[in-house]
């Protein structure tokens, strides 16, 4: 039984007119009575001081170091408090009480001493006071059954809030299995066991199932593991689903974003789409692939299609220009710095290939590999990932065909790429032949660039890819 | 599948991992030792927190042995920035990791061996291990000179540090590990340990530097693998086990469920660099831009990993006033790191006046505040 302080210090903002120092299983039955006490206006839980216990080795002070609570949060027990460090040694301090804060006793970085109050917890009347031992209750509907949740001399553990999710449920605890601390039983693990009773899909739980040390041939086989392809069955018993919402706020890169797509919006955006013919590119690349390879170099398709990209811009200059802020003034930019759009953890990430237009493709290959792998190692410094002129997103290696493609201001065109899909097409001598087929999509700023050009340039980039042997031609 | 919930963990793992050898006798009682088949910090730091978390260790105390590939180790409430040289460790690929338990930083490779001794918190004794694994070293090599400081640290040729401790408790169960120098890479240990970052002030728990030295260059018949047998050997011998050491793979989620989520979570950006205490910049970048060198001032506050207040002394109408707040405002919020902050001030520049000067004077600040991260 606890001993309990009765307060009269004035620093307490909380004035209660009694306590009940009532700390046995007998306290539940007195819950009617104590309901009496919660007409008033402040909440009459009772307050406990949770003193900091022995750390060991003799130790007297520890620091704060963390939080994981503030004062009106609501705790159960075994969540954890705080935690403190003592000369190289880090302690999680864990709550042995349901209820709420209404005190935290230091700061962070305060010395702490072992056997004074850390935190003060205000304890629901109405559940009365968590004992020392785990409550051991018998199962909710089972009157032919007198088991206790004592199995095998083991007591069930859970806290207060999961047993009354299985009450209402009409779940036996000694059913569940436990995946906590000491094989406490949790809320996912009462919602696991419901998903296996109906069927219903719920988000699969972190915690895998625990394999039985028994042979295969003697356990009972469970509900189809496959949930997910099942569909679901309607349900009788209510499901309680305790997802929440989560929300945090928009910073950082994912801001600058905010601000980069709003100003692209204001860009009237003219599509133009078209299908492409890659089967002699990607013969041409298996050629060169392994000389590119002796040379150190990785060779993808990009390389080609950011150099077509370039000779088509030497032709239709207007797409690798800027539009200033009023619309006032074009500007040609003479370098083409093609952009490549990258799916990096932050998000979409652009850097560029400078001067593409006096690149060859094996240089231009060579400096992908190079923004490729700084990319991925989260080093790309700012002169990558400025002063791009024109971009290509090759969303097609996650997937997709035709996309809508946003531009990035302050450029005025970009161009999407799908994936390449194997499919049957007619050739010249009208049989049926198999074709690399991709599917391109380019968006331009409508204030200064036509239709027509668009469709245009679209042609001559799509005559270079499609016979790269014409790039030769152009190459300067 | 439903299982007794009176089947505790620690059965199941020892039913799973005995391993048929002849004439091996159940040890179901006393201790039991373990030893990681990876080399991945994460997956190792892991593998504590899950034995931590759900075995019974009344029954039976655990020791587990293992050896990371290069790794800098951060105690729980330190911070990287000041401990470390984090631009260094991005460049050779060397991994950064934030343990649970407290004190200093230590480099690991290899050459670098980790004891970690798991019992119930009644039992929890740091003295006692130490001396075991000095009585184990001892048994090896008599003549070694070795001895247990009052800071739980072990001193070699009473000058220079081989093993340093760190300790983790928790509601029922605590941990003590510790390292032991056999091998290791001094030259990339003195040099990651060491930090470029100017004008740091924090609360976080300082690392106290010491000279250290490997066992191997006392005796190179000292390696890795001997000192693990030996420190095994001596634990099987006063516990009274077999001296048995039994592998395991901390990527088995059937053996230990829940584990991969564990080793995920120690990787995340909020665990590694979102835990530090909070800290504030106060510095001064030198930036040479055309003919002249401009003295900045910074200030920072850093709380949780993310940027908290912002002031940058920049001279008058250098940028645009709306430039600078919007730069400003930007940084505000966002995590202290360089990479999202690369990120965050490119992208910032395509919404910004397309004006070359205006835009290289943006580029070499922002470089700048980035080498501070």
């Amino acid at each position: 039984v606890c001993t309990h302080r009765v307060r009269s210090c004035s620093s307490i903002r909380v004035i209660k007119s009694k306590y009940v120092c009532v700390f046995d299983k007998s306290a539940l039955k007195f819950t009617h009575q104590q309901r009496l006490f919660r007409t008033s206006a402040v909440s009459c839980g009772q307050i406990v001081q949770f003193k900091l216990s022995d750390i060991g080795e003799g130790i007297t002070e520890v620091t704060v170091k963390e939080w994981y609570i503030k004062e009106g949060d609501s705790v159960s027990q075994f969540d954890s408090i705080c935690e403190v460090q003592s000369d190289k040694a880090s302690v999680t301090i864990t709550s042995r009480y349901d209820g709420i804060i209404r005190k935290l006793h230091y700061s962070i970085d305060d010395i702490a001493f072992v056997g004074k109050p850390l935190v003060d917890i205000e304890i629901d009347a109405s559940k009365g006071v968590a004992s020392e031992e785990d409550v051991v209750e018998t199962p909710p509907m089972s009157h032919e059954e007198h088991t206790h949740q004592e199995i095998k001399g083991h007591k069930t553990l859970a806290t207060p809030a999961v047993r009354r999710l299985a009450m209402e449920n009409n779940i036996k605890l000694s059913e569940v299995v436990g995946t906590g601390k000491d094989n406490r039983i949790l809320k996912e693990d009462i919602l696991n066991y419901l998903a296996k009773q109906t069927g219903a899909i719920l988000p699969p739980s972190p915690k895998a199932e625990i394999v039985s040390p028994l042979p295969k041939s003697e356990t009972v086989p469970a509900a189809p593991k496959d949930t997910a392809r099942k569909i679901p069955v309607p349900v009788s018993r209510p499901i309680v689903f305790s997802g929440k919402d989560k929300t945090e706020p928009v910073t950082g890169f994912q801001k600058a974003m905010v601000k980069t797509m709003s100003a692209a919006l204001k860009i009237p955006h003219f599509g133009y789409c078209d299908e492409i013919d890659l089967t002699q590119l990607v013969q041409l690349r298996e050629e060169l692939k392994p000389l590119a390879e002796i040379r150190g170099v990785k060779l993808s398709l990009m390389p080609f299609f950011i150099k077509a990209a370039s000779l088509g811009l030497l032709q239709y200059p207007i797409l690798n220009a800027s539009l200033d802020e009023n619309c006032q003034n074009v500007t040609y930019k003479a370098s083409h710095n093609i952009g490549v759009a990258m799916d990096t953890e932050q998000g979409l990430i652009v850097p560029n290939v400078k001067n593409v237009q006096v690149c060859s493709v094996f240089d231009i290959a060579a400096e992908l590999n190079r923004l490729q792998s700084l990319g991925s190692a989260g080093q790309l410094g700012t002169s990558d990932l400025t002063g791009g002129t024109f971009t290509l997103s090759n969303i097609g290696t996650i997937g997709g065909t035709y996309a809508k493609p946003v531009i990035l201001p302050p450029e005025v065109a970009i161009g999407a790429l799908g994936k390449i899909q194997v499919v049957p097409r007619f050739n010249r001598k009208g049989e049926v032949c198999k074709a690399q087929i991709m599917n391109v999509s380019w968006s331009a700023d409508h204030r200064i660039i036509d239709g027509a050009t668009v469709a245009r340039f679209s042609n001559l980039w799509k005559s270079y890819v499609e016979n790269p042997a014409s790039m030769l031609l152009d190459l300067k | 599948m439903v299982l007794q919930p009176s089947l505790k963990n620690c059965l199941r793992l020892s039913c799973i991992l005995r391993t048929p050898k002849a004439g091996f006798r159940s040890t179901a009682c006393g201790a039991l030792i373990i030893q990681s088949v990876s080399n991945d910090v994460y997956q190792n730091l892991a593998v504590e927190d899950w034995i931590h978390d759900h075995m019974d260790l009344e029954k039976r105390q655990v020791l587990f042995l293992w050896r990371n590939s290069p790794a800098v180790v951060i105690g729980r409430h330190q911070n990287p920035w000041q401990e470390c040289n984090l631009r260094l460790l991005r460049q050779k690929n060397i991994k950064l990791a934030r343990r649970r338990s407290g004190g200093g930083t230590v480099y690991h490779d290899l050459g670098n061996i980790n004891l970690t001794f798991f019992t119930t918190r009644k039992k929890y004794e740091r003295m006692e291990n130490l001396k075991l694994v000095v009585k184990a070293l001892k048994a090896l090599r008599p003549q070694l000179d070795i001895h247990v400081t009052d800071r739980y640290d072990i001193l070699l040729d009473r000058h220079y540090k081989i093993s340093g401790t760190a300790a983790k408790l928790g509601g029922t169960s605590a941990y003590h590990h510790c390292t032991l120098l056999c091998n290791a890479d001094k030259f990339v240990l003195s040099s990651v340990l060491k930090s470029p970052y100017k004008g740091l002030k924090s609360n976080a728990t300082p690392s106290v530097p010491a000279s250290v030295k490997n066992l191997f260059e006392e005796d190179p018949s000292l390696t890795s693998e001997v000192l693990l047998d030996a420190i095994a050997k001596e634990y099987a011998t006063q516990h009274q086990i077999d001296h048995h050491i039994t592998l395991i793979n901390p990527a088995d989620e059937t053996l230990l469920p829940g584990i991969n989520n564990k080793t995920k979570e120690l990787q995340t950006w909020e665990w590694v660099y979102g835990k530090t205490p909070k800290f504030s910049v106060s510095t001064c970048l030198n930036m040479a831009y055309k003919d002249s060198v401009l003295d900045i001032k910074v200030n920072m506050d850093v709380k949780r990993g993310r940027i908290e207040v912002c002031n940058i002394d920049l001279p008058e109408q250098w940028l645009p006033p709306a430039l600078y707040s919007k730069l400003v405002k930007s940084l505000t919020g966002s995590k202290f790191c360089p990479n999202e902050t690369t990120a965050l001030v490119t992208t910032l520049l395509r919404v910004c006046p397309q004006d070359d000067e205006l835009h290289s004077r943006w580029n070499l600040l922002c470089e700048n505040m980035i080498t501070l991260m």
